[in-house]
């Protein structure tokens, strides 16, 4: 198969490499990056566990292809944190105990920040909706709930 | 208490936030090939030729097994499976062949490749169909398989384990009786839908040894079982665990790991991959076995149960090397919570033609208070009384006796009724909305000598580090032990650091099942911790002479004189003295247990005094309605209380119920596994078995009694399966005051199933 070339952006980080045109985007992460963050979880889009943002959208990175990331920026777990100081959202999760065995967490984290990047005063009912095609199997969801709602803005008044 | 009971943050909470937490499918590998699995396509059928000859020649294949060269039989309990099928395939899906390969693509083009021919054997599906005469035979050698004693084993029929109970009379108890209700209660099989699929490395080297890694709950089970099957001493055999994507029973046992290690002993020298697909994971390690419960129950006119009959038909799967032993706890726990003085079971242990039953949380209690709670429910119903005062009534309470003779004590269950009942709001009344309660009991089945042991290597700087072989599986065991080993210590929480199991390095773990780790590994840490404090008051008293001492807040001192006191650091590598000489030397603590006493179940009556190491009682309620229109049911409110004896860590423990609440839910409304009529599970993935999302989950409420549990670390006992037990049956009684209609079998919303 023909290789292509890429040049994407990676948490913050630009590189170029060659890709298969088949090859997937959270094969790339994983394999060639060492960026082991996002998870393998069905590789059909089901479960969420591959979430990662693309130009600041969510994306299941186990359905997307590495050459359509070309030109765009990719945001993994690993780049949420600046530094040492911790993603809002990171703090919320360990302190409302809404981590277990923690394989759907960075899939989670990634789909709840691109909801508070959108909308940073979402309601309960909102971030249930928002984050459905996240699935968790050891925690309920009303952990996670909590903390996700413990990170949004008051809504200001009209 | 300084972390005791405290909401510590998990100790890998911080790795699995910032996607630094290495699972064993993160792990890289110098030079990695991939396998890939050829299963079955037939459920019942005699292997009359394999070709391989096309996969072998392919390029980029190095390595093609099938049964042929590793035959012998192995399992936990009951030796009745091989790694690859031998002779015969008995589910849709058994491996028959597996491939390494130069890339994961590869090894599936090779599997493709492999030709079998199959000579088709009629198939049964049901565990009465299985029963009956001229039933068609999964296992003609039942009889030549090797079994631990305390399994029933009927060679020349399908049961693999004749469970029996026989306590008091129950002909008397039902001439006693009032009123009798007999039912038939179903339960189907589900999966564990573990986020991460079952993943394992191996690596054989040219000197006879393997290691395997593990996405596993017990490594120790599965260097026993590759032991067994490869014909390979056990110092030869090192399995390393990493943090575990949610196990649920599913990574109980051995299971992958018997496909990835032949494959790895046929390229030595490199490490080979085995990454379960989705679909794959449905069947390529245990299922949740189905029931058919039949239930006689007899309650005197004052409201007592006089005597119940059980027949328990276990869909136990192809193999049942790990399922007889569910089929035995269910047995021995027939009475449930409940003291019922004239008791007769039977429970099956049945083969048929589906995936392999195993351990998945809970251990046949969810399927066995299915029925249970759903029989008291009617009772109460038929006696016109209250099911919470039928409960308080009939409810195992300290000085009560057990389906097996045994007398309980310390038992917080009328606590937990009470608390469930009062928080739901029993009595108010609220227009189409039903309440339900169901209760519960559940002990760790597990052989008699299941053991635990923990080392606490002390680090120069006064730090610890605790090794055990309890795997984190998410359920919180690195922190719950952790808190332990700090409480004991009179360390803060962030001087212990958790090694992750590895059998060549952590000492010795009999599995991370059954609600019983925070119980035994704990007792084993706590031991560990006053072994550690014997060499630490041994070393200080080359300096501080011989006292009494206190180890507090990292001071070692002497008993009631603060001002006599060295800094631990200073006595965790030997004590030195001022002449320059070194006395005592590094402090290295270790701690095992064992339950001490327990008794095996008398084999006729299976009676004993003590079977198991101990209790955990709770009770849950839920608030139901379903529109009178669509059917469709929502789940209003679930409340839960359980006796954990001790809470080590408030907010673990809260999200591992609240979990296992929603779990149980998932069972109760939408979970089952749906096999077409050639046996193959037609949902295998999470479009079409349905797992609960985030927008299925009602409001929960989680409570907890404190009833301590003598023996257990700080009196704390388990409570990891519990939450999944009672809620089923509690959302089916509150469906059931809701519109008036019981359903008896799972899962309620049946898409237009039968």
């Amino acid at each position: 198969m023909t290789e292509t070339n890429v040049t994407l952006t990676v948490n913050g980080k630009r590189s170029s490499l060659r890709v298969r045109p088949n090859e997937l985007l959270l094969n790339v992460l994983r394999d060639r990056m060492f960026l082991t963050g996002a998870k393998y979880g069905c590789g059909i889009g089901e479960c969420g566990a591959c979430t990662v943002l693309v130009d600041g959208r969510p994306a299941l990175a186990c359905l997307t292809l590495a050459v359509a990331v070309d030109g765009k920026e990719v945001v993994t777990i690993e780049g949420l944190a600046r530094g040492d100081e911790l993603d809002p959202l990171q703090e919320a999760f360990l302190d409302h105990g809404a981590v277990q065995c923690g394989f759907c967490t960075p899939g989670m984290i990634m789909t709840a920040r691109s909801l508070l990047d959108e909308n940073p005063s979402p309601s309960e009912e909102e971030i249930r909706e928002y984050i459905r095609g996240n699935i968790c199997r050891c925690t309920g969801y009303t952990s996670i709930v909590s903390a996700i709602l413990s990170c949004a803005k008051e809504k200001e008044e009209a | 208490m300084r972390v005791i009971g405290r909401p510590v943050v998990r100790l890998d909470a911080l790795d699995k936030v910032t996607g630094a937490a290495k699972y064993v499918g993160d792990m890289k590998f110098p030079g990695v090939l991939h396998a890939a699995i050829l299963r079955s396509n037939c459920s019942h059928g005699r292997i009359k030729h394999i070709d391989t000859k096309d996969a072998l020649e392919l390029p980029g294949v190095h390595a093609v097994v099938t049964g042929e060269k590793y035959q012998k039989p192995t399992g936990l309990y009951l030796k009745d499976r091989t790694l690859f099928a031998v002779d015969k395939v008995r589910y849709y899906g058994e491996p028959v062949a597996g491939v390494v390969a130069e890339t994961p693509e590869l090894a599936k083009e090779a599997v493709r490749l492999i030709r079998v021919e199959y000579e088709q054997l009629p198939p049964v599906y049901d565990p009465l169909s299985a029963l009956a005469d001229g039933a068609p035979l999964l296992h003609e050698n039942l009889g030549n398989y090797e079994w631990a004693p305390v399994f029933f084993p009927k060679p020349g029929t399908n049961i693999s384990n004749h469970f029996k109970l026989r306590k008091g009379d129950v002909k008397q108890g039902f001439a006693e009786s009032h009123i009798i209700h007999e039912e038939t209660y179903c339960v189907p099989h589900i999966y564990h839908s573990p986020l991460e699929t079952h993943v394992a490395v191996g690596y054989a080297d040219n000197g006879g040894r393997l290691t395997v890694w593990s996405s596993c709950q017990s490594p120790f089970a599965v260097r026993k079982f590759l032991s067994t099957a490869l014909d390979i001493p056990l110092s030869k055999i090192r399995v390393i665990t990493g943090y575990v994507g949610g196990g649920f029973g599913g990574k109980a046992g051995a299971t992958i790991e018997g496909l990835v290690a032949p494959l790895a002993l046929a390229v030595p020298g490199r490490h080979v991959k085995l990454v379960y697909t989705r679909e794959e994971d449905f069947v390529g390690a245990y299922v949740r076995q189905g029931l058919v419960a039949r239930l006689k129950t007899g309650v005197g006119k004052d409201g007592r149960i006089r005597a119940q009959q059980c027949e328990l038909y276990w869909d136990a799967g192809a193999y049942t090397e790990y399922g007889a032993n569910i089929v035995r706890a269910a047995g021995y726990t027939s009475a449930g919570p409940y003291d019922i003085p004239n008791l007769w079971t039977d429970s099956y242990c049945v083969y048929t033609n589906h995936p392999s039953g195993g351990p998945m949380r809970g251990f046949g209690m969810p399927e066995l208070h299915w029925a249970l709670e759903l029989q008291m429910d009617t009772l109460a119903d038929k006696l016109g009384m209250d099911p919470v005062e039928f409960r308080l009534l009939n409810c195992l309470k300290d000085g009560g006796v057990t389906a097996t003779g045994e007398v309980v004590y310390g038992v917080g269950l009328t606590e937990c009724i009470k608390t469930v009942a009062e928080r739901i709001g029993w009595g108010d009344k609220k227009e189409g909305v039903g309440k339900g309660i169901a209760i519960m009991c559940k002990a760790p089945a597990m052989p008699t000598n299941a053991s635990s042991s923990a080392c606490l290597k002390f680090n120069e700087d006064g730090s610890v580090t605790l090794m055990t072989s309890a795997a984190e599986i998410g359920q919180g065991a690195m922190t719950a032990l952790a808190q332990i080993a700090a409480e004991e210590l009179s360390l803060p929480i962030e001087a212990i650091s958790v090694s992750c199991p590895d059998t060549a390095i952590t000492p010795y773990e009999w599995q991370t099942v059954a609600s019983r780790i925070t119980f035994s590994a704990g007792n084993a840490v706590v031991l560990a911790a006053q072994d550690a404090k014997r060499q630490i008051f041994q070393n200080a008293s080359y300096i501080l002479g011989d006292h009494e001492m206190e180890l507090v807040d990292g001071q070692v001192r002497v008993k009631g004189r603060p001002d006599l006191s060295v800094p631990l650091e200073s006595v965790v590598m030997g004590a030195f003295l001022p002449d320059g000489s070194a006395k005592g030397g590094p402090v290295f603590g270790r701690g095992t247990f064992t339950p001490e006493g327990l008794i095996n179940l008398d084999p006729e009556t299976g009676q004993s005094p003590r079977p198991v190491a101990f209790w955990t009682f709770g009770a849950q309620g839920a608030e139901v309605s379903a529109d009178p229109e669509t059917g469709k049911i929502t789940v209003h409110r679930l409340v839960a209380a359980f006796d954990v004896g001790r809470v080590i860590n408030p907010v673990t423990l809260e999200g591992q119920v609240e979990g296992g609440l929603v779990q149980g839910l998932g069972s109760a409304l939408f979970e089952e596994m749906v096999f077409g009529e050639d046996g193959q599970v037609l949902n295998n993935s999470f479009v079409d078995y349905k797992i609960p999302t985030s927008m299925d989950v009602p409001a929960i409420e989680t409570y907890f009694v404190e009833v301590a549990q003598q023996d257990g670390p700080w009196g704390a006992r388990g409570v990891g399966e519990l939450p999944m037990v009672p809620t089923a049956p509690a959302i089916a009684c509150a469906l059931k005051r809701a519109t008036g209609t019981l359903h008896r079998k799972l899962p309620l919303v049946r898409h237009g199933r039968d």
